[in-house]
């Protein structure tokens, strides 16, 4: 059976600025990503022959296509569960290109959640099914989804708000090295965390992503190819996507064990296809709407034991020199909220040897994506 | 803003699936859907078309007793919509059912039917703690409400 390890590699990087509020449109956002992308590869728009994106996003291939002069494209994919997306379009285009149903392939995503209306508020076009069960009685928006499983995790497993707090410190403090994340010149106290205001209790202020309007884009081609590009080829090891079985989204409330979430099943078949585990894992980007999500993710790819991603950020375990460096450009909490694609260009980087808060010799990354819903996976190696 | 602020409490917007349930509220019978093979009868919510263990499309909804457990709760604050603004903070808990422990309830605590979701006091919120279903009417519907159980 063919297989992904290492067959293709991410060969460019682009990005807007990030900002509260950007004035051009999330077209020409997505435009400028991409076109900064293959010019950090070194390829000419002409050749691009795939895209992937996230079902969120506004703007269709067709669109960005035409306006970056693109050729024939043979494979376009889009997939669902916001966040959760991330990983898969590199998965998706590293699938069609192993397979030779492509050869350049670009994965975007442009947001204009900054500026524009939070998506919790439309209450006409809510998510189908579960709504009815959830949102009549006051729980809102995804914020108040995940604080009733943080709530019942803190009491089943005796994690604190202070491992909350530590989660939130080390990607403010990598967001206070890197001068394109939106927090860059805001350093985070304890003492700011615990008296922030609470936007669903247990979850407060500093618990929360930003909202960002900004775009992101990457290059993918066989590894073959690579090797001839600008840059250091950053390898696509494995990739996974992950839907468990009886699994509600992010009112995973319905089956034995709402605790576990997408996380453990993508983990499983990522780590099945690599040739190293979670212990080889130099630095991670772990896809960080929430605080919580990140001792959740830390248990379900294996980093610790179950009830134990509390305990493993004490001691600067996120940090630089640290057991597990996280979320290195800042995350979705500090850098930009978008989507997180930002944690797999900053994974790139990293692997490059070029990030803002570079991890020593750094030769394996895990990026992930939204956990608490249908999510996704990519372990990068150079 | 003074017309957002009439904005009422969100009603639920039942699919074809779940309008059994709805309808079974209104007569102050709490249900929840079941396979209704003999060998299977498996209970499973949010309700969906067939039954997940066995691939059975035959139906049923089983009443249940109404009492549960608080499995987790929330107490959210602004930025939310108007009306839930306006009542805030109040509580959202899930109710963990005692004839179903896999099916857990989203719902407000409450000092008793048709009471708001912030009568009760934040802080008597706790996980653990035994409840009962009431019913109360809102915007022509009828949704479940919780109270604590008097020992």
């Amino acid at each position: 059976m063919a297989s992904l390890k290492d067959a293709t590699a991410i060969a460019g990087i682009g990005q807007t600025p990030f900002a509260r509020q950007l004035p051009e449109s999330e077209k020409a956002l997505a435009c400028r990503a991409v076109l900064a992308a293959l010019d950090d590869a070194g390829i000419a728009p002409a050749e691009v022959d795939a895209f992937a994106s996230y079902t969120m996003e506004e703007t269709d291939e067709v669109e960005v296509a035409k306006a970056i002069g693109a050729g024939d494209v043979t494979f376009f994919s889009k997939v669902g569960y916001g966040g959760g997306g991330s990983c898969a379009t590199v998965a998706h285009l590293a699938s069609a290109i192993a397979t030779g149903q492509a050869s350049v392939g670009v994965a975007w995503r442009s947001r204009k959640r900054g500026s524009g209306p939070r998506p919790w508020r439309n209450t006409t076009a809510q998510l189908p099914t579960p709504a009815q069960w959830t949102r009549p009685f006051g729980l809102l928006r995804p914020a108040d989804e995940i604080a009733m499983l943080t709530r019942r995790y803190l009491h089943e497993y005796g994690a604190t708000r202070d491992h909350l707090f530590n989660v939130a410190l080390a990607c403010r403090n990598r967001a206070n090295q890197n001068p394109a994340a939106m927090m860059y010149e805001r350093p985070l106290t304890r003492d700011m965390y615990m008296t922030s205001r609470w936007i669903s209790e247990p979850l407060c202020l500093f618990d929360n992503c930003l909202e960002t309007d900004g775009a992101l884009a990457c290059v993918l081609v066989s590894a073959e190819r690579a090797r001839d590009c600008r840059h250091r080829p950053v390898y696509v090891h494995s990739a996974a996507q992950g839907l468990p079985a009886q699994h509600h989204g992010m009112v995973n409330y319905w089956n034995d064990d709402p605790l576990s979430g997408p996380a453990w099943t993508a983990a499983r078949q990522l780590w099945k296809q690599a040739d190293f585990g979670p212990h080889d894992v130099d630095v991670a980007q772990i896809y960080d709407a929430f605080t919580p999500l990140i001792p959740l993710s830390l248990e379900g790819y294996g980093f610790c034991g179950r009830g134990e991603g509390g305990a493993f950020t004490e001691g600067g375990a996120l940090e630089i020199g640290g057991r597990l460096p996280l979320n290195t450009a800042g995350g979705g909490l500090s850098e930009a909220y978008v989507h997180g694609f930002n944690l797999i260009t900053e994974g790139v980087r990293q692997l490059r040897g070029t990030s803002t808060a570079q991890v020593p010799e750094a030769s394996t990354c895990l990026v992930t994506a939204g956990e608490g819903v249908p999510t996704s996976a990519v372990l990068l190696r150079r | 803003m003074a017309e957002a602020k009439t904005e009422p409490l969100l009603t639920p917007v039942a699919d074809d699936d779940g309008a059994p349930f709805w309808d079974y509220a209104a007569r102050g019978e709490l249900r929840v859907q079941a396979c209704a093979q003999d060998a299977c009868g498996e209970l499973r919510f949010p309700p969906r078309p067939c039954c997940p263990h066995c691939g059975s499309f035959d139906t049923t909804w089983r009443r249940m007793s109404g009492k549960g457990r608080i499995w987790s709760y929330v107490i959210p604050h602004p930025p939310l919509l108007p009306a839930y603004a306006a009542l805030s903070p109040y509580n959202a808990i899930l109710v963990e059912l005692t004839d179903a422990p896999r099916i857990r309830l989203v719902g407000n605590l409450v000092t008793k039917a048709g009471a708001p979701p912030n009568s009760v006091p934040p802080e008597r919120l706790r996980i653990g703690a035994r409840v009962q279903v009431v019913f109360a009417e809102r915007g022509g519907l009828v949704l479940p409400q919780w109270v604590l159980e008097r020992s």
